[in-house]
Order: C-alpha cells, then sequence, then structure tokens
C-alpha cells in the first residue's frame, strides 16, 4: 500500500507522518502538494496536523478548497483511505467528509498532554486491528478540539471511533481534555474508509518516543487494505 | 460597480462560546458586576465588484455559505452598500 502525506502551507507534522510511515511501517510513502492535480496513485491520503494556512477564519476552513481535496474527495468516494490527523481532522471536517465542526477548547489554552482514548469501533480502516474497549495512550496538541454536531446529523453520517477516557477506560469529564461532544475524540464515515482524530499517532509509534499505541492505526491500516 | 459590506459571523444560539464565556468572567473581575451573557463573533468587511444589487446580494451570500461562514457552528447576518470608487473599505 503506497501512503500519501498532504503537505499545507502551514502543516508542521508531515515529516513525523513520513517517518513513520517510512522507517517504522516499513511502506512506501511520498509527499503531495497541496496544489496537485491529483494524488500521484497512493491508496491512502494522510492529511497531517498543523495549521494550514495560518488556522485563519477557522481552522481548516481554508485548506479544504486546496486543489488536492477535490482528488481527496473523490478518493474518498471511491473507498480509498484517509486518515486525518488533528488539523487534518479539521479539514474533513470543514471539507463535510466527516459531520460537525471544532469549537476552541472549552479552557481556551492549548491543550499539549498524553490523553487516553477508548476505541468504540473495530470497523473502520485505520482500527480494524483494535478490539472494541481497547484504551490507547495518545499524545494531543490543539487549541480547537471541542467538537460539535448536531447529533443526528452526526448519527447519520458518521460513527465514533475514539473517545477520551480515563486509564479505566471511563468516558467522564475530567478525562476530557476540550470540552468536546460526548468526549468524542475521532470519528469514521459510516463505510469506514475516512477516519478523523485530534490524537497524534504517528508521534506515538516507537518506544524511544514514549509510546507505541499510536502504530495500531497504520497498522490496521495495512491489513485493511490487504484483506479488502 | 463598488460595493461594500460587512458580514457578521456569530456561534449559533446554543453553541457553547468559551472566548465569551472567558470575557465575562475578565469583566465581572474588573467590577463590572452582573453582566449575564458575553457571545464573541466575527465582523467580515469586504469591497468587491458587481453590476448590480441584486448580483452583488447574490455573490456576498454565496461567499458566507461556502467560505465565511461554518453553518454547523454559526450564522451569519450582513448589510451591503454601494461603495465609493478607489476607496479603501470605507468601513472605517
Amino acid at each position: 500500500m503506497r501512503f500519501g502525506i498532504v503537505v499545507f502551507p502551514g502543516s508542521n507534522c508531515e515529516r513525523d507522518c513520513y517517518h513513520v510511515v517510512d522507517a517504522v511501517l516499513d511502506s512506501p510513502v511520498r509527499y503531495l502538494w497541496h496544489a496537485d492535480a491529483d494524488l500521484s496513485g497512493v491508496d491512502c491520503v494522510i492529511l497531517p496536523g498543523g495549521f494550514s494556512y495560518g488556522d485563519y477564519l477557522r481552522p481548516g476552513a481554508i485548506a479544504r478548497f486546496a486543489r488536492i481535496m477535490r482528488a481527496v474527495e473523490e478518493h474518498a468516494a471511491r473507498g480509498g483511505l484517509v486518515l486525518g490527523i488533528c488539523n487534518g481532522f479539521q479539514i474533513l471536517l470543514e471539507a463535510g467528509l466527516l459531520p460537525g465542526a471544532m469549537l476552541r477548547n472549552r479552557s481556551l489554552k492549548f491543550q499539549c498532554q498524553d490523553v487516553f482514548v477508548r476505541v468504540e469501533t473495530a470497523d473502520t480502516a485505520f482500527t480494524s486491528m483494535c478490539r472494541p474497549g481497547q484504551i490507547l495512550r495518545l499524545p494531543i496538541k490543539h487549541g480547537d478540539g471541542n467538537y460539535h454536531a448536531d447529533p443526528r446529523d452526526l448519527a447519520a453520517r458518521a460513527k465514533v471511533v475514539f473517545r477520551y477516557c480515563d486509564a479505566d477506560g471511563r468516558v467522564v469529564p475530567e478525562a476530557n481534555p476540550n470540552g468536546s461532544m460526548d468526549g468524542i475524540a475521532g470519528l469514521a464515515n459510516l463505510a469506514g474508509n475516512v477516519v478523523g482524530l485530534m490524537p497524534h499517532p504517528e508521534v506515538c509509534a516507537e518506544p524511544e518516543l514514549g509510546g507505541t499505541d499510536g502504530l495500531v492505526l497504520l497498522a490496521s491500516a495495512l491489513r485493511y487494505w490487504e484483506e479488502r | 460597480m463598488r460595493w461594500e459590506a460587512r458580514v457578521l459571523v456569530r456561534l449559533k444560539a446554543g453553541v457553547l462560546d468559551p472566548q465569551g464565556a472567558a470575557t465575562r468572567s475578565a469583566l465581572e473581575s474588573l467590577g463590572f458586576s452582573g453582566v449575564e451573557e458575553v457571545r464573541v463573533g466575527k465582523l467580515v468587511e469586504l469591497a468587491f465588484q458587481a453590476p448590480n444589487r441584486e448580483e452583488a446580494e447574490l455573490r456576498l451570500a454565496q461567499m458566507c455559505h461556502k467560505l465565511l461562514a461554518n453553518p454547523v457552528i454559526e450564522v451569519f447576518e450582513y448589510a451591503l452598500d454601494a461603495g465609493r470608487e478607489g476607496s479603501g473599505c470605507g468601513l472605517a
């Protein structure tokens, strides 16, 4: 499976994503430029974290109109894999590939810490190797992760993949770092090929970096692709 | 013809506004007691060309729907005026 990582002006996690796919997953990977017209034949698109276009207007609001996003939307519609991490998740929301929107963190603080998330479904490309209820420890670093959606729109168009929880897997307010509705940390479309999440699995995939819980997302994608 | 618009983008009623809540409590701490609610929105000023008011209004509404406001969390309203050629946004 070939991975492509989209670089927008203001992306800042693209190298971490590249490194993990290349060195840890040992899979072919390339950068894709926001102004590209096509995806150069990649099978899995990663929209990395950062502050595309300075987060001006709203995070992701301008990036979602970048030229490459039309190709990403077509790729998603064909069942191609798409993973949006942090700002990448915000871009997926703005693009309407996933429902809802992000508000400022309830605390108004930029949150940079490890969190626990509970895997709510293994029925997505990026959690196929997880079991429901599994707890992952992943880092977050964001100021706008306070997810909001119309509950009916959410239920009609997506499934919740990750919820912020405590170390025992309980979804409680104290474990919610940003005020996100129902503790939502990540979503998938109903087909499960498009996933967005606020935590950063790419910087949590090697023991040297303090944890390996993030690797399961990309390993799942590999297996999902091989077994499709 | 030049048109000038002010677009006011606000969070929908019922959507939590962390900035507004923090601003409210800052006002309280400055001694402004009795401030019951603060909501923080955005003002977008723009100047653009369109042949007539009908076309200007249509394009402005499209700009709001497509980019300036996110309908999931925000509502918008605007004021549209015929502008003076060669001026800035003319809204100061």
